[in-house]
């Protein structure tokens, strides 16, 4: 009996060695690849990257591959590669108002200039199974008027940019070139925190917390009347001025998903009643995430703005501290780690309360 | 692994760790926040422990590492694995072979020696987080030494229970300042926190904090004059070495209510005994 805490090195080693097995199924149905998983798990893969704070599409397919479809588990893969990876610079703010969209729709305004883009989405489809689906080559892509490839439109004005023209909403603070932004995988949080550093911690953020928060915030728990004002999807050219060069260079092209959440605000003694702003904005088409980080981000402007901080969802620290879903993850898992000494200790404190209470102490048999 | 660096971090980050046990040390008690990475091992499995190791282990260090005390628990062979296959340093599973020890949930009851580390891993570093949940409060409280309400709290347990009823993460002050939360060690440990010969580490991933004491610092269970602090013991010895006064583990061994009491620290009971010594019979 003494042996069940014995051989744990035996034990890891055989469920390294389960897992790989379990991982691949049944080895008469052929393997995955990696290029399957990209091309046709797309969102998957996203949100692997967005939460893993890693643009690489081969490497979150690899970590999807590896972690059996779970995406919390790819998410941790990813995050442990880049935490070895050097950073060697900062970008230059994305300009998303140069975005080559493929769907852009804003739900404050009819119609505006570019138009509404409807693009690629389920928003319309009826949720029925498809069976066709079923076998492989069983639906064919039928021909659609595309909104990629060069006639991807660009430079589509930004709605936030209209209403900012009137005044009608509160502006962006002017970008400093000499602002530091902040890096949370660098520097521990601390609080109060800037926005930037919240920003990144709710683009890195768990989806599913962030929707319950973002859900939260519009059943009343830090309500903030939003509008989505607008919702683009495309890409988008990253650019780094390297210090040796002095001027910018583009890097890379990346797909993103920007929200611009328009918030009512009715003004205060010293400020004019204003529409103010959430932020959302995610890798890849994760638009669910953007929409709920865009109501969080909001709610937790609420100080900022003056407003009665009085739910979870206005509470940078309820919010920040626990949307991570690699902390989370880890801290309620680890429950099953081995506590024999910290639970002794409760069992010989219990049993000598129970004495001095005077309830009979059953025999310990040997 | 030779794609790794030695011990896995890389050299700008274990410099950066090291500054913060450099401050930890400096401060004693005081909650060091750090710039924790991200491990290849999850959130709660001791990545602030892997952190401190990582940036103070040198080539020729003697490593052991301990889980529950025992050496031999899954948690403990990782962990000790990760080191072996990222440093090729020795390990042991004697403590006193050992220069660096890390451990979860117990400091081994051989006692320490000078020149020794021991590393602590932590999941919640703030002693005052049941009590107040927002991070800026405590810091708060902590500048302004303002711990009433840990005194308070235990003084609610006597006034209910006629004792404290706080078994382990037994609160403690470090050098007459910083109240400490002593990883959950159980409090039957605090006693070795106490002037110990060892620099004590203290790491807390997820939490991104490190904290230390010094060799031969003071630390004190907080206590009353009437209510004296005072250790959990056992009315039995150990079941396989006889040891008495050691922390025991307990193990159901059959459906009717059969135990062994057992020493919680693998190495310091296996020592006691003659090698293949059977455990007694049931």
């Amino acid at each position: 009996m003494y042996v069940a805490v014995k051989g744990g090195e035996r034990a890891i080693d055989n469920a390294h060695r389960l897992l790989a097995r379990e991982r691949r199924g049944d080895p008469s149905v052929p393997e995955l690849s990696l290029a399957q998983i990209e091309q046709q798990l797309a969102l998957a893969v996203d949100r692997v990257m967005v939460e893993g704070s890693l643009h690489d599409r081969a490497l979150a397919a690899l970590a999807v591959k590896q972690s059996r479809g779970d995406l919390i588990e790819a998410i941790f893969l990813l995050r442990a590669y880049r935490t070895t990876l050097p950073r060697l610079g900062v970008s230059l703010p994305l300009d998303t108002a140069a975005m080559a969209v493929h769907r852009r729709v804003s739900a404050i305004f009819k119609d505006l200039p570019g138009g509404q883009i409807l693009g690629p989405t389920f928003d319309y489809t009826h949720r029925l199974l498809d069976f066709e689906l079923a076998d492989p080559g069983g639906a064919p892509a039928s021909p659609a008027e595309d909104g990629r490839g060069p006639q991807a439109q660009t430079s589509l004005p930004r709605v936030m940019d209209l209403l900012d023209r009137e005044g009608l909403i509160e502006s962006e603070p002017p970008a400093r070139d000499d602002a530091r932004v902040g890096d949370l995988t660098r520097e521990p949080l601390t609080f109060p925190s800037g926005r930037d550093v919240r920003l990144q911690n709710l683009a890195r953020g768990d989806e599913g917390f962030l929707l319950a928060m973002g859900y939260a915030t519009q059943r009343g728990y830090g309500r903030n009347h939003p509008f989505a004002g607008e919702i683009r999807h495309g890409e988008v050219t990253v650019s780094l001025t390297p210090e040796e060069l002095g001027f910018p260079v583009e890097i890379a092209t990346i797909t993103v998903t920007e929200c611009q959440m328009v918030n009512q605000f009715k003004g205060s003694a010293t400020s004019p009643a204003q529409f103010t702003r959430g932020y959302g904005l995610v890798f890849g088409g994760a638009e669910r995430k953007a929409m709920a980080m865009a109501l969080v981000d909001r709610a937790l402007r609420g100080r900022e703005l003056g407003e009665e901080v009085s739910s979870p969802t206005q509470d940078e620290e309820f919010v920040l501290s626990h949307s991570d879903s690699i902390e989370a993850s880890g801290f309620v898992q680890h429950l099953k780690l081995p506590h024999y000494v910290d639970f002794q200790s409760e069992l010989v404190l219990v049993r000598d309360l129970r004495a001095a209470h005077g309830t009979p102490r059953a025999p310990v048999v040997q | 692994m030779t794609r790794y660096n030695f011990a896995y971090l890389d050299e700008q980050t274990k410099r950066m760790i090291r500054r913060a046990v450099l401050k930890a040390v400096a401060v004693p008690g005081y909650q060091v926040p750090f710039g924790s990475r991200e491990m290849p091992l999850s959130y709660g499995w001791g990545t602030g422990g892997v952190q401190v190791t990582a940036s103070v282990i040198g080539p020729t260090d003697v490593l052991k590492v301990i889980d529950q005390g025992a050496d031999d628990t899954t948690n403990a062979v990782s962990i000790r694995k990760f080191f072996a296959r990222t440093t090729g340093v020795a390990t042991t599973t004697s403590t006193e072979a050992a220069t660096l020890i890390q451990t979860r949930h117990r400091i081994p009851e051989t006692p320490l020696r000078e020149g020794q580390i021991l590393v602590l891993q932590v999941p919640i570093p703030e002693p005052l987080r049941w009590l107040e949940p927002r991070e800026a409060e405590t810091r708060k409280m902590h500048a302004l030494e303002e711990y009433g309400v840990m005194y308070v709290r235990l003084y609610e347990d006597i006034t209910r229970h006629g004792r404290v009823a706080q078994t382990y993460e037994y609160p403690v002050i470090v050098d007459g300042r910083y109240l400490m939360r002593p990883s959950p060690i159980p409090k039957f440990d605090n006693p070795k926190l106490d002037r110990s010969p060892a620099l004590l580490l203290f790491g807390a991933g997820r939490e991104k904090r490190i904290y230390a004491v010094p060799p031969w610092t003071r630390v004190k269970s907080l206590d009353f004059d009437d209510h004296p602090f005072e250790v959990e013991h056992w009315d039995r010895p150990c079941d396989l070495c006889g040891a008495r006064g050691a922390f025991l583990d307990e193990l159901i061994v059959d459906d009717k209510g059969g135990r062994l009491f057992i020493c919680s620290d693998t190495d310091f009971c296996a020592r006691r005994r003659p090698a293949g010594d059977p455990p007694r019979p049931m």
